[in-house]
């Protein structure tokens, strides 16, 4: 009876290690990998987090990008405590768990370029004005355009926008889209766009 | 002098009341240190800020590491890293707690029915300015494109494309050198 008491919390104990592992490694690895910003990192967290580990839904991880935008702090951050307390709640485990995974995640997601910045501090007159770094970034920087491309075409799906018929969620969805579009070329705050968008979504539903 | 809860506090107020992501703090970052505490002169935080684009990680971390090594080395970082990401953390935790119970209320839902198109716009819209930024011509248009269907169509990870373009970037600057260095040498 204790023995197998003991085997059942040595099994919790392992499946445990190997969610957290797995967050750990995830965000080290998106840390890493994200160059340019927020929105560069967009599409590394959602082939990371939907595709790969299957810890958020397609919609669950668009609905965190707008609760992002409406509090304070990085994107990267904000997804990465979400994802973190997401996934481990989803695996079964309970809030105070799950509050951990979060952290735990977060700190990954920062630990390696808050190395990797340390370092550069240091050695930043040697980086400057090297010919080798300055072309890799020529390139990189172009890239990084796809990337962000990338994400949003990936958003671009059934899940935020509705089945593509003739219904009033999909006509809604696409005049919400063309409006922001605009709106955001105009430099019209984003908080402002979501939180009317959101607002149109409550009264256009409602009937 | 500057002290470390000083410089923690600075990063807690602009991690605090900056709404919209990491962009948004950099002007708020150069008000605190630059013009109102005059921890540092502008030059000095436009080399970091410069430093911060170019190194792997989310914007703002890389900014409060890189400023806060600089005005109190290693536990100066960690003040300034720790200021800026707590209220952060405890807000999306809060919400992440909250959400779990509200998603399914009508008024919650229609809510983010209307904002996820919004959502994909402000992803989409700033491309192109950032294609213009980035200098990408008639000629080198063709590496965003490919890199966007290769993730979008083929779903090849980002990392592979970010790993291309350093290993394309790189050996494309040495070939244009030793062509350089050929012709120069007759």
């Amino acid at each position: 009876m204790a023995s197998g008491y003991a085997l059942w919390i040595l099994y919790f104990c392992k499946q445990l290690t190997m969610v957290f592992l797995q967050l750990f490694l995830t965000f080290l690895k998106i840390g890493l990998f994200t160059f340019g910003g927020g929105y560069a990192m967009i599409a590394l967290i959602q082939s990371e987090v939907t595709i790969n580990h299957h810890w958020l839904t397609p919609q669950e991880f668009t609905d965190i990008l707008a609760v992002s935008q409406m509090t304070p702090g990085p994107v990267g951050i904000n997804t990465a405590t979400y994802t973190g307390y997401t996934a481990v709640l989803n695996a079964g485990y309970d809030t105070w768990l799950a509050v951990l995974g979060a952290l735990l995640a977060s700190l990954a997601v920062i630990l390696l370029p808050m190395a990797l910045m340390v370092v550069a501090v240091i050695f930043l007159k040697r980086m400057q004005g090297n010919k080798d770094v300055e072309n890799i970034f020529r390139y990189l920087r172009k890239a990084v355009v796809g990337l962000i491309a990338a994400a949003a075409l990936q958003l671009l799906s059934v899940d935020s926008f509705g089945q593509p018929a003739l219904t009033m969620q999909f006509v809604l969805s696409l005049a919400i889209f063309a409006a922001v579009f605009v709106l955001s070329l105009r430099r019209v705050s984003p908080i402002l766009l979501i939180l009317g968008a959101g607002v149109l979504g409550i009264v256009a539903y409602a009937f | 002098m500057v002290k470390y809860c000083d410089l923690f506090y600075s990063f807690l107020k602009i991690g605090t009341f900056t709404l919209g992501g990491g962009y948004a703090m950099i002007p708020l970052m150069e008000q605190e240190l630059v013009d109102r505490r005059q921890w540092m002169s502008r030059e000095e935080f436009l080399d970091q800020l410069a430093l911060s684009q170019s190194m792997p990680g989310v914007l703002a971390v890389n900014m409060a590491t890189g400023l806060g090594y600089r005005l109190l080395g290693l536990r100066g970082a960690l003040s300034a890293v720790a200021g800026n990401i707590v209220m952060p953390i405890l807000f999306i935790l809060l919400l992440a707690m909250l959400f779990r119970h509200f998603r399914d209320i009508p008024v919650v839902e229609h809510f983010f029915l209307g904002v996820r198109p919004a959502v994909v716009a402000l992803i989409a819209a700033p491309v192109f300015r950032l294609a213009k930024s980035a200098n990408v011509t008639w000629r080198t248009c063709w590496i965003p494109i490919l890199s966007a269907l290769l993730i979008w169509l083929f779903d090849v990870s980002p990392i592979i494309i970010i790993l291309a373009a350093i290993l394309l970037g790189f050996s494309y600057g040495r070939a244009q050198e030793a062509i350089k260095n050929r012709k120069a040498n007759g």
